[in-house]
């Protein structure tokens, strides 16, 4: 078991506090940053091998260096708390348990990427950890950390996935419906406001304050050799303890199911979905994968956003994937033709093969539509869609055919 | 609701104020401003998104676009509480069709109405990202987890 650096606190009463925030070594790290140049911050984030936690695996250090160094105008930072990958609650835990980690993590970003001004999207629904968050940002005014150059916003959400795709989120903080942006340009050219504007995932966040302290070679060496640090796995589904469990990036699916107790209902494991509902699905015989986003990447599928959903051999696959697609087709912003008819589609042509009123061809037909769609889309939605369309057909096509009668 | 009633109050308008100047545009405060209007007016009318465009110098048209977009900003009234169960995949692998099914009939109503008693409305959501306790719901600000029949039961009974 690896240590515990983002859930140190969660078994700490009143972690939410300054107080026990301080007494446990927080805002140590901001003092050392004040002490050092932007340049040197983002260097020491570079060198740490930290890569964006939200979703796409991007490295962090990178993407703050691609703010425009001769900009004049103002520089935002936008931390992405709308979490709503189903199968991934870590988000929650980190508002909620420790919310000084992200804020003392986001004065240290600004500073490295000279903004004076942030926002923290919370998503809609999350009122609980909303209310602990902004308790937690009026601490951090009245002490002073907060309010000395830089200034965070919180802002809620009103119920929507899309707008945890970033420049959906940034649509809908700009006050509009959350419609994602076709790229270029990255936000971090023109993003919120029409301005530079760096959009962090709230866990990539909370690990700024422990790379300062401790260094870069010390978190790099945390996790596998592309991606350093630990990460918070959500695992649910049909295992003995669901929860949130830190584990090193360098772990692998099978020691983590383990770790989250083992597989229960029959006790015998079907299938794991690795990273979000967007992630392709993984056959038993496949868990065997190294938890980061290049290990995943290669097995073919997506670290995304960490929540692991296991099913034992009692779960129907077309059930399972006729929930994700209704998912999908609920969540479609309907900006992009391809998305918005084939989700709706593909949900219906699902539903009728689990009724079993489906027809053999359907299945091709799904694989078909989803494969000519990829690719074509404004934003990573769709993808995400055509993962588990796609890999649950072609992983468990029996199972389909079984329910299809003609 | 008549058109007149639908008004903040002073204090409630140096609030809409104060909420526009933490933006850069004040349109960035559209979406608290409309959760503030919800909690206030009960739902948001066409006179409330009316409202809320003049206090932001928009069309309604621009307001009725983002009302209709998001989930959360109710467009007719809603019962006193409102009842959101997960349906999505972990809470599917826990039960949730039970839950929903038992709620359904405990209530009398389908997904989507509200109760004739004016008490609760039904929801089916997407993930609430609370897996690791599925099947779960929230209820108002509340999220209920780890649910059997009978723990809905007592939760639904102690709502008023
Ligand atoms: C459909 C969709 C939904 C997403 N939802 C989230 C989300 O809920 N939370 C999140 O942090 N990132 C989400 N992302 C990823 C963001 O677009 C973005 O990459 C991320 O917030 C960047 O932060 P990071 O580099 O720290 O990971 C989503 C992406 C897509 C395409
Ligand atoms: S891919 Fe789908 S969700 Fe993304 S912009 Fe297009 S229609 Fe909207
Ligand atoms: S599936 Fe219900 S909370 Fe995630």
């Amino acid at each position: 078991m690896s240590e515990k650096i983002l859930s140190r606190n969660f078994g700490v009463k009143d972690s939410h506090t300054l107080k026990v925030y301080r007494e446990t070594g927080g805002y140590t790290a901001l003092a050392q940053a004040l002490g050092r140049e932007p340049a040197a911050i983002l260097d020491e984030v570079k060198k740490s091998n930290l890569r964006g936690l939200g979703g796409a695996g991007f490295p962090t250090g990178m993407k703050w260096s691609f703010i425009p160094k001769n900009h004049s105008g103002p520089v935002y930072l936008v931390i992405n708390a709308d979490e709503g990958e189903p199968g991934t609650f870590k988000d929650r835990y980190l508002l909620e348990r420790d919310p000084h980690a992200l804020i003392e993590g986001m004065i240290i970003a600004a500073r490295a990427i000279k903004s004076a001004l942030g926002f923290v999207y919370i998503r809609g629904e999350y009122v609980e950890p909303w209310r602990r968050f902004t308790a937690a940002v009026r601490e951090a005014y009245d002490a002073g950390y907060l309010g000395q150059g830089f200034d965070i916003v919180v802002h809620r959400g009103a119920g929507a996935y899309i707008c945890g795709e970033e420049t959906g989120l940034i649509s809908s903080l700009e006050g509009k419906k959350g419609w994602p942006k076709v790229k270029p340009p990255f936000p971090a050219i023109k993003g919120a406001f029409g301005q530079p504007t760096i959009v962090n995932n709230v866990e990539t966040i909370c690990c700024v304050p422990h790379i300062i302290n401790r260094g870069a070679a010390w978190f790099a060496g945390l996790g596998s050799k592309t991606q350093g640090g630990t990460r918070m796995y959500s695992v649910s589904g049909r295992v003995t303890t669901p929860g949130v469990y830190e584990e090193s990036c360098a772990i692998t699916l099978r020691e983590l199911i383990e770790r989250a107790g083992g597989v229960s209902g029959s006790g015998r494991l079907k299938a794991v979905v690795p990273g979000g509902s967007s992630a392709p699905i993984l056959a038993a015989h496949e868990i065997d994968v190294v938890m980061d986003v290049d290990g995943l990447r290669n097995a073919g599928t997506m670290a995304g956003s960490a929540g692991v959903i296991v099913f034992d051999d009692t779960v129907s696959i077309p059930e399972a994937l006729m929930v994700v697609a209704r998912f999908y087709a609920h969540e479609s912003c309907g900006q992009c033709t391809p998305c918005r008819e084939s989700t709706g589609w593909i949900y219906k042509m699902c539903h009728r093969i689990v009724e079993g009123k489906g027809r053999k061809d359907d299945l091709d037909t799904i694989l078909d539509v989803a494969k000519r769609g990829a690719g074509t889309t404004i934003c990573a939605f769709y993808d995400g869609a055509v993962g588990p369309y796609i890999s649950y057909i072609e992983k468990f096509r029996g199972e389909f055919e079984a329910l299809c009668q003609r | 609701m008549s058109v007149q009633s639908i008004a903040f109050s002073t204090g409630q308008l140096a609030e809409v104020r104060r909420l526009q100047g933490l933006y850069p545009d004040k349109r960035g405060a559209l979406l608290p401003v409309l959760h503030m209007a919800q909690d206030t007016f009960g739902y948001v009318s066409l006179e409330v998104e009316e409202y809320v465009a003049s206090l932001f110098g928009l069309s309604p048209a621009h307001v009725h676009e983002v009302v209709t977009f998001y989930t959360l900003y109710f467009r007719q009234p809603r019962g006193r509480h409102v009842v959101a169960v997960c349906h999505n995949l972990s809470c599917h692998l826990a039960g949730a069709p039970l839950i929903l099914a038992h709620l359904k009939e405990r209530l009398g109503i389908d997904v989507g109405e509200t109760t004739d008693d004016g008490r609760i409305t039904l929801q089916a959501v997407e993930c609430l990202c609370a897996c690791e306790a599925a099947p779960m719901m929230q209820v108002d600000d509340r999220y209920e987890m780890n649910l059997t029949p009978d723990k809905v039961d007592r939760i639904v009974e102690a709502l008023r």
